[in-house]
């Protein structure tokens, strides 16, 4: 291969960084009206009357809209595939507001500060409800978050809405509790993880205009702009074919921008006015009234014999989706497709639990999607089996772990909010990845712990891990490469470019299979107007799926090159060779340059385009061994991760240098999660950790050493062998980092974060 | 009110309200190289340059710069191609949000440090927040852009 799994660079990064506009608010029209949203105070809260006269009367405000103003329609702004797993119950105002910082009222104001004297000039009397703040008491409590009528769920996920239960789900193989009756050695456990922020450095951001043709065009930044468009038209009542929508350089996604934030109210404003609009959530409103992950209690029953054979997994999960169920049934889902087949041997395995509504931020897609969170789980609960087993982690994965060429029942029985696909593990080269992963951060000479001052100690940790490569018979790509004169490509695709480097990725699989170079191949995404559909950036889905789509297309367009050259040189396409610039025969040469001038200036002419797609039968789940290790000084309970090793399987790397940063990115927001990024709300259900000053995400000075190899493998059901790579490296810090403060002090940390002060607590009970 | 300063090295009149702060002003220009991030100076994505020294625009008020020199990435083209080839060549681009902020912090590391160590340079930067890499490519590519190892 000479583009594929070579050093490319990253299309458009000299230019961003050489500050050319490119993001959604770069773009914005510079008359645009100032969108600004009035928040809620309350956790939970009826708004007995609101009075916007005054705010309608400032002079320089544009509209107010209040629920008296706006559709009632009920619909999620998950930006997922129609029908949605996830439950329609949200509203885009509504009388009830069901956290602090819930939407109340719009206004639309000539400046920032007209727009902000405005909200101050609304007049609302609530009528205060008691909040349901404790995840582990909202089943049947006696506040009921969605007591309105008319929301619904897509199909039947287990909604229950006046049981504040948004989803829920069981299912077992073999009769768990009889295996593990039977087993020598057993483990129950409960684990807490928390609702990480995702912090992506550019805030959500819309605008929105009227083109001359009186269609609504509206600039997001989102990882959905099918979806968006979709939600919009639904939602506003306005026909698919009067709405465009276009994704620019996106600022980082992390599944905050699956869904949608501003879009609804900058359409409804422009719609409403006629005028350009513009809303830019500020970082406070990201942190209180965007998304996060979903907090999640997962109690794990583990048993094995005493030979260290994994016999039964239990796992029942009870995850928190805040006020409204957005990816409610597939995030708490992925909490056990794509974890628990890791240990595909064992005689039993139970899933089940609730997601359940609070007065907390909504959860939504965040990378990882459940499994991090399961992950967690269950990859402690096996360190502490190891303990009691008195055995060696590595070793104990080694003998249960899933292998190249097997499979596991979970992979036919749980999907998102429908049935799984059965699937082999064509590729899996995880027993590769725990033994480099291992030689790497020196295991055999470190575990579990190396004293290294009077109150200096090191350990080491590990976890593996899986994930997917899209969802099969859902997630779709399409991708359109049209031949221009003097013989280089434009490359259009639905899939969204968020910050990840799939333009190049893309644009280097085009390249690989038509035999030319990347800058012969101009990539544009995305924009409903222009580039054929793509369900969008998430679930691990733009390498594997949107890639068989551009490889799809690349082939056609091979085909129809052929078939032109032929007609040209006048032989059968058999007996003309072509290495991506010249066509050659045994007589004649034609370049691939003087071929496209003559179709489009002199003889045959025509436009050659070819369109590509592809849906997956099957998700080839990347692996990765993850291994860290730390020092805890064991008077204070302060840790350093001094490294930390990522042994990937992502079949072929397309870029090897932009897989290695999806990989090493996904550690450092692992990290972050398992370290230091708390969640803190006040009594009343005010989130306190609403700003960089208090929830600390990762800086340079965090990240001492990362060591990230790949394995040598190949998926034949990807382009070029690839799996896709975006969330794997998230997957294993938490329980990579409880591991190794276990290993270095004996303390076994059940919730996230692993803090100083969980650690000396620990100490002390041990004392 | 009107406030005149030199950005990057050409005489700049903005109109302006009392209480606009630079980043705001800048924007409203057309600068918009220079991002919002967060908008209360913890994150280094609306760096520019004062006088040759970074400062987080989102906190810095348009009337205090009346009559002194701000720079932004534009104004060091020459040194962001360098350090944008680096950054390519250690695959340290991601979503570029914060590498408008982030170049003009390097740029003024470079010319305030003296050979500094690798410790050094991670103080310098730890106000410039990314939340895609892991900062380990970054900082390769800073390295050798401050060492002048192209």
């Amino acid at each position: 291969m000479k583009t594929v799994n070579h050093k490319t660079p990253s299309l458009g990064g000299k230019g961003i960084m050489m500050g050319r506009p490119a993001f959604t608010d770069d773009l914005a029209d510079a008359n645009s009206l100032i969108v600004k949203i009035l928040r809620s105070p309350h956790a939970f809260a009826k708004i007995k009357s609101i009075d916007v006269t005054e705010a309608r009367a400032l002079p320089g405000v544009e509209l107010v809209l209040t629920h008296h103003d706006v559709p009632r329609t009920s619909f999620t702004r998950a930006g997922q595939g129609y029908p949605e797993p996830s439950p329609h119950d949200k509203f885009i105002l509504d009388e009830y507001v069901r956290y602090v910082g819930d939407e109340v009222a719009c206004v639309a104001a000539v400046s920032e500060e007209i727009a902000e004297k405005a909200l101050s000039l609304i007049k609302v009397e609530y009528e205060v409800l008691e909040p349901v703040l404790d995840f582990e008491k909202a089943k049947n409590n006696a506040s009921v978050l969605h007591p309105e009528e008319g929301i619904k769920e897509m199909f039947p996920i287990g909604f229950l809405p006046k049981q504040n239960v948004a989803a829920s789900y069981a299912m077992h193989v073999g009769d768990v509790d009889k295996v593990l009756a039977q087993c020598d050695v057993t483990v129950t456990q409960s684990f807490y993880s928390q609702a990480q922020a995702h912090a992506m450095l550019e805030p959500h951001c819309a605008n929105a205009r009227l083109d001359f043709q009186n269609r609504l065009v509206i600039y997001t930044s989102t990882q959905t702009p099918f979806h968006v468009r979709r939600i919009l038209s639904q939602t506003l009542a306005v026909p698919l074919s009067k709405i465009r929508v276009i994704k620019p350089r996106v600022g980082g996604g992390f599944g905050g921008k699956q869904a949608l934030h501003g879009e609804m109210f900058v359409a409804l404003v422009t719609l409403r006015t006629g005028k350009p609009s513009r809303i830019a959530f500020d970082r406070k409103e990201v942190f209180e009234s965007s998304y996060t992950r979903h907090p999640m209690r997962i109690d794990m029953r583990l048993g094995a014999m005493k030979d260290g054979t994994l016999k039964a997994i239990d796992c029942q999960v009870l995850s928190d989706t805040g006020a409204y169920g957005e990816h409610a049934l597939t995030v708490f889902m992925v909490a056990g497709s794509k974890v628990l087949p890791l240990y595909n041997k064992v005689d039993a395995v139970a899933f089940g639990g609730e997601v359940v509504y609070t007065n907390h931020t909504p959860a939504g897609a965040y990378r990882g999607y459940g499994a991090i969170q399961g992950n967690y789980a269950l990859e402690s609960a096996v360190d502490m089996l190891c303990a009691k087993l008195k055995m060696d982690p590595a070793e104990f994965r080694k003998k249960n772990m899933i292998r190249e060429g097997e499979t596991s029942p979970i992979f036919a029985i749980m999907g998102e909010g429908t049935e799984g696909t059965a699937m082999n593990m064509d590729s899996c080269k995880l027993d590769y990845c725990l033994d480099r992963g291992s030689e790497l951060i020196g295991w055999k000479k470190k575990f579990p712990r190396v004293v290294v001052g009077p109150h200096k100690v090191r350990g080491v940790g590990m976890s593996i891990a899986m994930q997917g490569s899209g969802i099969p018979l859902i997630d779709m790509g399409s991708a359109t490469i049209k031949l221009n004169d003097d013989g280089f490509y434009n490359l259009t695709v639905g899939a969204t470019d968020i910050g990840q480097g799939s333009d190049t990725i893309l644009a280097q699989i085009a390249a690989e299979e038509l035999m030319t170079t990347v800058d012969k191949m101009v990539v544009y995404s995305s924009d409903t107007d222009l580039t054929p559909f793509d369900t969008g950036a998430y679930a691990s889905s733009t390498t594997f799926v949107s890639g068989n789509a551009v490889l799809n297309a690349a082939t056609k367009m091979k085909e129809l090159l052929l078939t032109e050259a032929s007609l040209s040189l006048q032989v059968p396409v058999s007996e003309i060779t072509f290495d991506g610039k010249t066509f050659k025969t045994k007589k004649a040469t034609l370049s691939l340059s003087d071929l496209a001038n003559h179709l489009y200036y002199n003889e045959h002419q025509k436009q050659l385009t070819a369109t590509g797609s592809y849906v997956g039968h099957k998700s080839p789940p990347p692996f990765m061994a993850g291994f860290a290790e730390v020092e805890v000084d064991t008077e204070t309970g302060e840790f350093e991760i001094l490294e930390y090793v990522s042994v990937v399987d992502c079949g072929t790397p397309i870029n090897p240098g932009l897989a290695k940063g999806q990989v090493e990115g996904g550690i450092t927001q692992g990290v972050g999660m398992a370290c230091f990024e708390d969640v803190k709300s006040s009594p009343k259900g005010k989130l306190l950790s609403n700003s960089f000053l208090y929830y600390k995400i990762p800086t340079t000075l965090d990240i001492k050493k990362l060591t990230t190899e790949f394995a040598q493998s190949y998926d034949e059901a990807g382009p070029f062998g690839a799996k896709s790579v975006g969330e794997i490296g998230i997957d294993t810090p938490p329980a990579v980092i409880a591991n190794a403060i276990y290993n270095a002090t004996g303390v076994r940390i059940t919730s996230l974060p692993v803090t100083p002060e969980k650690i000396i607590q620990g100490l002390k009970a041990k004392k | 009110m009107q406030v005149k300063f030199f950005l990057n090295n050409r005489p700049f009149i903005a109109e302006v309200s009392p209480n606009d702060f630079l980043l705001k002003t800048l924007r409203d220009h057309h600068v918009t190289s220079v991002k919002n991030g967060c908008n209360e100076s913890s994150c280094g994505a609306c760096t520019v340059l004062l006088d040759g020294h970074p400062v987080l625009s989102c906190s810095l008020l348009t009337v205090r710069v009346e009559g002194r020199h701000i720079t932004t990435v534009e104004g060091i083209s020459e040194d962001v191609k360098i350090l944008s080839d680096l950054f390519s060549d250690e695959g340290a681009d991601q979503c570029g949000f914060c590498n408008t902020g982030l170049a003009l912090a390097v740029y003024a590391l470079k010319r305030e440090l003296k050979n500094p160590s690798d410790e050094e340079i991670k103080r310098y930067l730890v106000g410039n927040l990314c939340r895609c890499s892991g900062y380990q490519a970054q900082f390769k590519a800073i390295v050798r852009y401050v060492r002048n190892e192209q």
